[in-house]
């Protein structure tokens, strides 16, 4: 049993490594500041929750577990509320989200609309 | 391993503070410098000073950052270029880092319990702590009672830190105001101000957390005595609370909660208080911060005037932090 929930931990954790590891590629490869976003975001979703679920195991039942459990359920609720308001932030300074971008414009005058905002999100 | 993992984070640490160094855009820096802050709170907790690296994560990484956008908010974005005195400056650092480098030659290796530091004043604060005060957090005990006096005047130094700001921050605002009224409609100030109340989502999130950072902040402030804590990162982490309800719901919201005059009531009452009890200590026969004769037995009075001093602690940051803050937001909005 011991060495079950020690390989399951050890696996999450790995998973969770590599899950960081692609967010830090894409937040240096993407190619504006919205796909950018977009992958750094899974390193504080993804990577943040199988590390802190494999570091849970590690923990067995006991009161660090349930700290581990608040933290996660924390990081969840807080870090797509940054996202989003990083996004909101760069859409009101007037960056375009236009995907396929080498790099971030801003807007001639003003800010960028609302249909540019969901053309972004179905990019690639 | 933990050697490595230091080795680790002080390589990050040097990257980071080249990257400030380096770059023109003060936006970056400031970012640069909250990572900076996070990166040396992660050491600290390493070397198991988990107080200090609470405090450090709570003002290096979160206030001081709301701080600094704040001022930049004010100024421009770019960093000027000084190219006068380079040379003597680049000297003047090269000497010193020099000087620094000589200096770690003698230092002790890392741990070494024959080193100087472990063998002055430690050892009996260590084994006094439990006989005297009675409390399991020694870091507590050796800055709220056997060093009463530098935390005084840290809290002095807080109080008068804060004096400073408001001083310069509100010297012109006045003047602005009077000589160009704002003739915008409320509802348009309302959106230019640093409120995000239009967005949904980080208000509601916003509205959520902000009780459980207050609760955990009373925790850290009354549990300091049995774990890290204690007033600096409690007043740290009120602020904090505060700061981020006048991000999602505006300022004016905020001060209706808590009024300018209660932060300076604070900001005084946190001074007064920790003088106060010192002073109690010289009215009831003993020594000015000697907090044994409060209560009848000397260990209770030790447990009282701590507990009093730390509030007096909590008090004076929380409101020196909320002050510079809106002293900050109504500069921006004049």
């Amino acid at each position: 049993m011991e060495i079950v929930l020690d390989l399951i931990s050890w696996v999450l954790l790995s998973a969770g490594g590599v899950f960081v590891l692609i967010g830090g590629i894409g937040a240096l490869r993407m190619p504006n500041l919205y796909t950018r976003m977009h992958a750094a975001s899974v390193t504080d979703t993804m990577g943040a929750a199988l590390v802190l679920t494999g570091v849970m195991l590690q923990a067995g039942l006991s009161l660090a577990a349930i700290k581990l459990a608040i933290i996660l359920l924390f990081l969840l609720i807080t870090s797509p509320t940054a996202s989003y308001a990083l996004a909101s932030a760069a859409l009101l300074a007037g960056i375009k989200p236009d995907a396929g971008h080498a790099a971030d414009e801003h807007a001639a005058g003003g800010h960028a609309t609302e249909e540019h905002a969901t053309e972004g999100e179905a990019g690639p | 391993m933990t050697v490595v993992f230091g080795i680790f984070l002080l390589t990050l640490l040097v990257i980071t503070a080249l990257g400030i160094v380096r770059t023109r855009n003060l936006f970056v820096a400031v970012m640069l410098l909250g990572i900076f802050s996070l990166l040396i709170a992660i050491n600290f907790f390493i070397l198991d000073a988990a107080d200090v690296a609470l405090t450090e994560a709570a003002v290096g990484a979160g206030i001081s950052t709301v701080l600094f956008l704040g001022a930049l908010a004010l100024t421009s974005e770019r960093e000027r270029l000084g190219t006068r005195h380079r040379w003597l400056s680049l000297a003047v650092v090269a000497s010193a880092t020099l000087v620094v480098l000589y200096a770690t030659f003698d230092k002790p290796r890392f741990g070494d319990p024959g080193a100087p530091v472990h063998q002055h004043v430690a050892p009996w604060y260590l084994e006094k702590t439990p006989e005297y005060i009675g409390i399991p957090n020694v870091v507590t005990a050796v800055l709220g009672s056997f060093r009463g006096y530098d935390t005084l005047g840290e809290v002095f130094v807080v109080f008068t830190a804060g004096i400073g700001v408001l001083f310069l921050l509100s010297a012109r605002r006045g003047g602005a105001r009077r000589g160009a009224p704002d003739y915008r409609a409320p509802g348009e100030r309302d959106a230019s101000g640093i409120g995000l109340r239009e967005h949904v989502i980080p208000r509601v999130v916003g509205r959520l957390v902000v009780p459980f950072i207050l609760l955990f902040a009373l925790y850290v402030q009354f549990h300091g005595e049995y774990g890290p804590g204690g007033g600096f990162q409690a007043g740290a982490l009120f602020a904090a609370a505060f700061i981020l309800y006048a991000l999602v719901e505006g300022e004016d919201r905020t001060l209706a909660a808590l009024p300018q005059s209660w932060l300076h009531a604070l900001m005084v009452g946190g001074a007064l208080l920790y003088g106060g009890v010192g002073l109690a200590g010289i009215a009831l026969g003993s020594n000015f911060l000697d907090y044994s004769v409060l209560a009848a037995d000397a260990v209770a009075g030790q447990h009282l005037g701590i507990i009093l001093i730390e509030l007096g602690v909590g008090m004076t940051v929380t409101g020196t932090l909320l002050s510079i803050f809106h002293a900050f937001a109504a500069r921006d909005r004049a």
